[in-house]
């Protein structure tokens, strides 16, 4: 990567849209957001399904709606019953909006300085990708303004989640109802994001505030951060999926630089005068070109009855690459239109050629057939003929749009902290009201409750658990940070505080990693297990062990875990009598080390012992019987 | 006592569709004023931002109401509908229901295709399959058709055939589609072709809607299925890929949402739609030319009434207050006892009593129990394996029709359109999953 570009210079401008996981029930049904993951392979019910733009009578149809409508696929959704219903389905009406979630939106609203509006009206969001059984994501503006540290609140919303995307295949896309329906706060900031780093610590300042309610969901996917970027001269684009927070500046860096090529791609074609006259779309079929090809991707197209066909692109010579493969190039834009928009796996173009196995030859028998001038580069797509005309049409028009610099888009956020064009911005035109949920009226004694009980600020809530509980700031921290206060305190009552708050920031997240199976169940087992330890049913040393057994599946309950791990009971009277014997055993040594030989025998012991009797037990009992033995008579 | 908020608009002058700008204080909300949910507060208006949210603003004596600019009126576009003389002609009758329903997205304010052309062009693919001649015949909830519209839609069924078509669609509410399409079969006599009565569960304002699979292979069936009978065509299963399509007098309306709502009930479908395939696989009456005729008329005086524990005689005798009575009786087709003296009351009033069977599935049978037995003393009319609103719609065209009561009972008990049969199958678990 090249260095930072200097936001301040530019006109960087970058708002953050927050989604955040509620943990009530799902929004418009009574399915819990919280329920064993589903088998993808073994779903409890199958539903395929289409979807079409309904069109207005005004005449208007979005345009996220008509891109998605041109690539007309089937839709596959897989359900568990544990997790999705009638309503995922899109069986039945939706019922009212979740009362709990819409606390937790409005508690949230109260943090930010919000105002909330006087009554939420449930809307449509007009969504056709198959992401919603419905054909749209339903949506209420629940408060406007506010503020976190310097940056303005534009909206806070409450939305269902959308489908989880299990994969593609060739006639259709998988989706999990899973997710589906899960109520999301979205918090919405005005573009006053001054840099990555900027955004990235607006970003973690409300993901804690989110949590700070806790309400709302924890772990992978549970919150997610959109972003949206423009520099001068440019327009807005929402980046979305960005995964963690880490990653924030360096997708805003990553997109920022595209901003700036696609604006520089703009003016050198103005420079060079091409308009957009000159991209109207005249294909030619290039395969008798390509006959002899050593290009092993285009040799089995045409194999196989494909063809390969290209366009001039007038005035994009040298426009197309990047200096480095990782960088911002108009001609990965070009090729992710086609891919998305036709289903090719890619395209070619002049500036990447001769290379790929395509040889110079070929490269000027391409350019004179498609009478390419020396400012002029080309595209070439090898598929299937209907596929590859859809796809250098689309290639060809998005090409045309270069002039525009940067485009009105909704990107994803890639794994290498890259951005892929997924569909165009959509507009105001896709929402519309959802007649068959009722308005929900934001009442004065609602926001009354709601203010009487609004949790206090973190830095807050981290000095309360210190005290309550006498554990650690670090530790506190944490569970704050993680909005585990409702955990921690339920298990601070049944154990020792400082091993609660070891069990749910060490051991359950390293369980819910290797047996996300068993996840739910870990809150319940925790208890139990931590209970035993209070009873003397075994000593906190063994928690881990029991645990891991209880999540992997290898016992069912405690006893079982217990004799599974080697750790049942160990009668007390055997614990002293074995510190008894160890203690005669080493006399000598204990002599010599008065109460300083405790130490090294508390470590014998504790080998034959870990987990099954707690380490102060043991060595309260080791303490008593070595001073026994010094006061006993000393031998003669 | 404040004012009602729709009068403050109108004062200032304000009306729907208007962009508008309310001041209260220093707050300040604009955008365009949006009719109201039945269920919104009443001091609340509701505004869409620029943003394409709705959100509902309390407005009070203090509220200032500014008109920002005035709703842009657009002409709808003209689409006449082509005839192409290559393609079978296929007419349609529009009735009202989600069917063929039209969304301002503006408003959001959801109205059935008022016209020909919009009940044509909400799904502009039947336009492949056949010629399309289209009606509205109705534009009202199916809940509110009665016996005498089904009378209109059966004479606008033959002057269809009459002029031409080769088949009907009929886009109805599926509330009492299966009332319609068993009635409809009772009406028409010698069809020369297919006349399907299709529906949507989900409206055709969103895009999940079934409207467009059911009406394209409602189209398909009247373009092409060598099949002359009143049929029903909806969802086969949740799935979009297949379209059952059922014997109008066996189809009912068994779930209150999901697509796959209509079943045949005692009876297999006839067949279904599968892609651009009709594939029909039960024994069917095949089309005949000729003109098919329709009945005179249809009685309006007949009564369903569902038993229940607790119906005693004097409820029985007050709701059969017509010449007909269709009982959907318990198990077998049973009535309380304390409702049996009635009978003889009604009997004497010449009310024909009809007992179906509450079940649905399978048949009655009153010979079994002594309450059975008693009940065809009384003169009760068993009607075997049909399903009640059949026995209704049936009842209502036979007392309609016959020149007396005694000739009104043989119509009824005699098979007319594939409602009643002698063989029940073992069919593998016919309801739903």
């Amino acid at each position: 990567m090249s260095d930072a570009p200097d936001y301040a210079a530019i006109g960087f401008r970058c708002g953050l849209e927050i989604h955040q996981q509620v943990a009530t029930t799902k929004l418009f049904c009574r399915c819990p957001s919280e329920a064993p993951p589903p088998d993808d392979e073994d779903p409890d019910f199958r539903i395929v399904r289409r979807l079409r733009p309904s069109q207005s009578e005004m005449g208007e149809v979005d345009a996220a709606a008509l891109a998605e409508a041109r690539r007309a696929r089937l839709f596959e959704y897989r359900g568990s019953h544990a997790s999705a219903c009638l309503v995922e389905a899109d069986e039945e009406p939706p019922h009212p909006a979740c009362e709990d979630a819409l606390d937790v939106a409005l508690t949230t609203s109260l943090l930010l300085g919000s105002h909330p509006v006087d009554e939420i009206e449930w809307m449509r969001k007009i969504v056709i990708d198959g992401s919603n059984t419905s054909g749209f994501q339903r949506t209420g503006l629940v408060a406007r303004g506010g503020r976190v540290e310097d940056v303005g609140i534009q909206t806070l919303c409450l939305e269902e989640d959308s489908c989880r995307r299990i994969r593609d295949e060739p006639d259709r896309v998988v989706w999990g109802l899973d997710r589906l329906g899960i109520p999301l706060v979205e918090i919405a900031t005005d573009p006053d994001i001054r840099d990555g780093e900027h955004a990235r610590n607006i970003a973690a300042r409300l993901g804690g505030l989110l949590r700070a309610t806790g309400r709302v969901l924890r772990g992978l996917g549970t919150i997610r951060q959109d972003l949206n970027v423009s520099v001068r001269g440019g327009t807005r684009v929402e980046v979305k999926g960005v995964q963690d927070l880490n990653g924030i500046p360096k997708v805003i860096e990553w997109e920022t630089r595209r901003h700036l090529r696609m604006l520089d791609v703009a003016q050198a074609l103005q420079k060079r005068g091409v308009q957009a006259a000159a991209f109207a779309y005249t294909p030619s079929d290039l395969s008798p070109t390509f006959s002899k090809t050593e290009a092993k991707f285009v040799r089995s197209t045409l194999q196989a009855g494909g063809a390969v066909l290209g366009h001039r692109l007038p005035g994009l010579k040298g426009l197309l690459g990047g200096a480095k493969k990782e960088d911002p190039r108009l001609g990965r834009e070009l090729a992710a239109y086609a891919k998305r928009d036709a289903g090719v796996q890619g395209i070619l173009h002049g500036d990447e050629l001769p290379g790929l196995g395509v040889s110079e030859a070929e490269v000027a028998a391409v350019r004179q057939a498609l009478h390419c001038g020396p400012e002029d580069s080309f595209a070439l797509v090898a598929a299937p003929r209907p596929t590859a005309e859809r796809a250098l049409r689309v290639v060809v028009e998005r090409a045309a749009r270069a002039l525009d610099g940067v485009l009105a888009e909704v990107r994803m956020a890639e794994a290498d902290y890259s951005t892929t064009y997924l569909r165009p911005m959509p507009g105001a035109a896709r929402m519309y009201p959802e007649t068959d949920i009722p308005p929900s009226a934001v009442r004065r004694e609602r926001l009354e409750r709601l203010r009487t009980e609004l949790p206090p600020p973190p830095e807050v809530q981290v000095a309360n658990l210190q005290r309550r509980h006498g554990i650690g700031a670090e530790e506190a921290r944490q569970i704050v940070h993680e909005g585990l206060i409702p955990e921690f305190e339920a298990l601070a009552l049944a154990a020792d505080a400082s091993l609660a708050a070891r069990t749910l920031l060490a051991y359950v997240p390293d369980l819910e990693k290797r047996h996300p199976k068993s996840a739910p169940h870990l809150a319940t087992w925790t208890r139990t297990v931590l209970a035993g330890v209070k009873v003397g049913r075994l000593a906190k040393e063994g928690v881990p062990a029991v645990l891991e057994s209880l999540a992997s599946g290898e016992a069912t309950t405690l006893d079982e875990a217990l004799a599974k791990r080697g750790l049942t009971g160990v009668d007390p009277a055997e614990v002293e009598n074995r510190a008894r014997a160890l203690v005669a055993e080493r006399a000598e040594f204990v002599r010599q080390r008065g109460a300083e030989s405790v130490g090294p025998l508390m470590g014998l012991l504790m080998k034959e012992y870990r987990g099954r009797v707690d380490g102060a037990l043991l060595n309260r009992v080791l303490a008593r019987e070595v001073e026994r033995l010094l006061t006993a008579a000393p031998r003669a | 006592m404040a004012r009602p908020i729709a009068e403050r608009f109108a004062a200032a002058g304000v009306h729907l569709g208007d962009t508008v700008r309310l001041v209260h204080g220093d707050r300040v909300d604009e955008g365009v004023l949006m009719p109201r949910h039945a269920f919104s507060t009443a001091d609340v208006a509701i505004l869409k931002l620029k943003s394409g949210y709705n959100v509902g603003v309390r407005v009070d004596e203090e509220t200032a109401i500014e008109l920002v600019r005035r709703a842009e009126q657009r002409p709808r576009p003209s689409r006449p509908i082509q005839a192409q003389s290559s393609k079978p002609t296929v007419a349609i009758l529009g009735t009202g229901g989600t069917i063929a329903s039209y969304v301002d997205y503006r408003t959001g304010a959801v109205h059935p295709a008022a016209s020909a052309e919009e009940l044509a062009y909400a799904t502009p693919e039947i336009f492949e399959i056949a010629n399309v001649r289209a009606e509205v015949v109705y534009q009202v909830f199916s809940e509110d058709l009665t016996p005498k519209n089904w009378l209109e839609l059966a004479r606008r069924t033959k002057t269809a055939f009459d002029q031409g078509a080769r088949g009907v669609v009929i886009p109805h509410g599926t509330d009492t589609l299966g009332f319609t399409a068993a009635a409809l079969s009772f009406l028409l006599k010698d069809l020369p072709g297919p006349v399907v009565v299709v529906g949507a569960q989900r409206s055709s304002d969103r895009p999940s809607s079934d409207a467009a699979t059911n009406l394209v292979a409602a189209c398909r069936i009247a373009a092409e299925a060598p099949l002359a009978e009143v049929v029903v065509a909806m969802h086969a299963g949740p799935d979009d890929t297949r379209i059952a399509i059922h014997r109008g007098v066996r189809a009912r309306k068994n779930h209150s949402s999901r697509r796959d709502a209509f079943e045949s009930v005692n009876a297999r479908p006839l067949g279904h739609v599968e892609g651009d395939r009709v594939v029909l696989t039960e024994p069917h009456r095949a089309p005949k030319p000729g003109s098919c005729r329709v009945a005179n008329n249809v009685a309006h005086d007949v009564v369903l009434l569902h038993s229940y524990p607790g119906l005693d005689g004097a409820t029985l005798e007050r709701a059969a207050n017509g010449r007909g009575l269709v009982v959907a009786g318990t198990g077998l087709g049973h009535l309380p006892h304390a409702a049996l003296d009635a009978l003889e009351a009604l009997r004497k009033r010449g009310v024909v009593v009809v007992m179906t069977t509450q079940c649905l599935w399978g048949r009655t049978d009153l010979n079994v129990y002594s309450t059975g037995r008693d009940l065809l003393r009384a003169g009760v009319v068993p009607a075997d394996d049909m399903l009640p609103e059949t026995a209704f719609a049936k009842l209502c065209w036979a007392l309609g029709n016959a020149t007396d009561r005694d000739q009104a009972i043989e119509w009824f008990t005699k098979d007319q359109a594939g409602e009643l049969s002698q063989r029940t199958l073992l069919l593998e678990a016919p309801p739903l999953e």
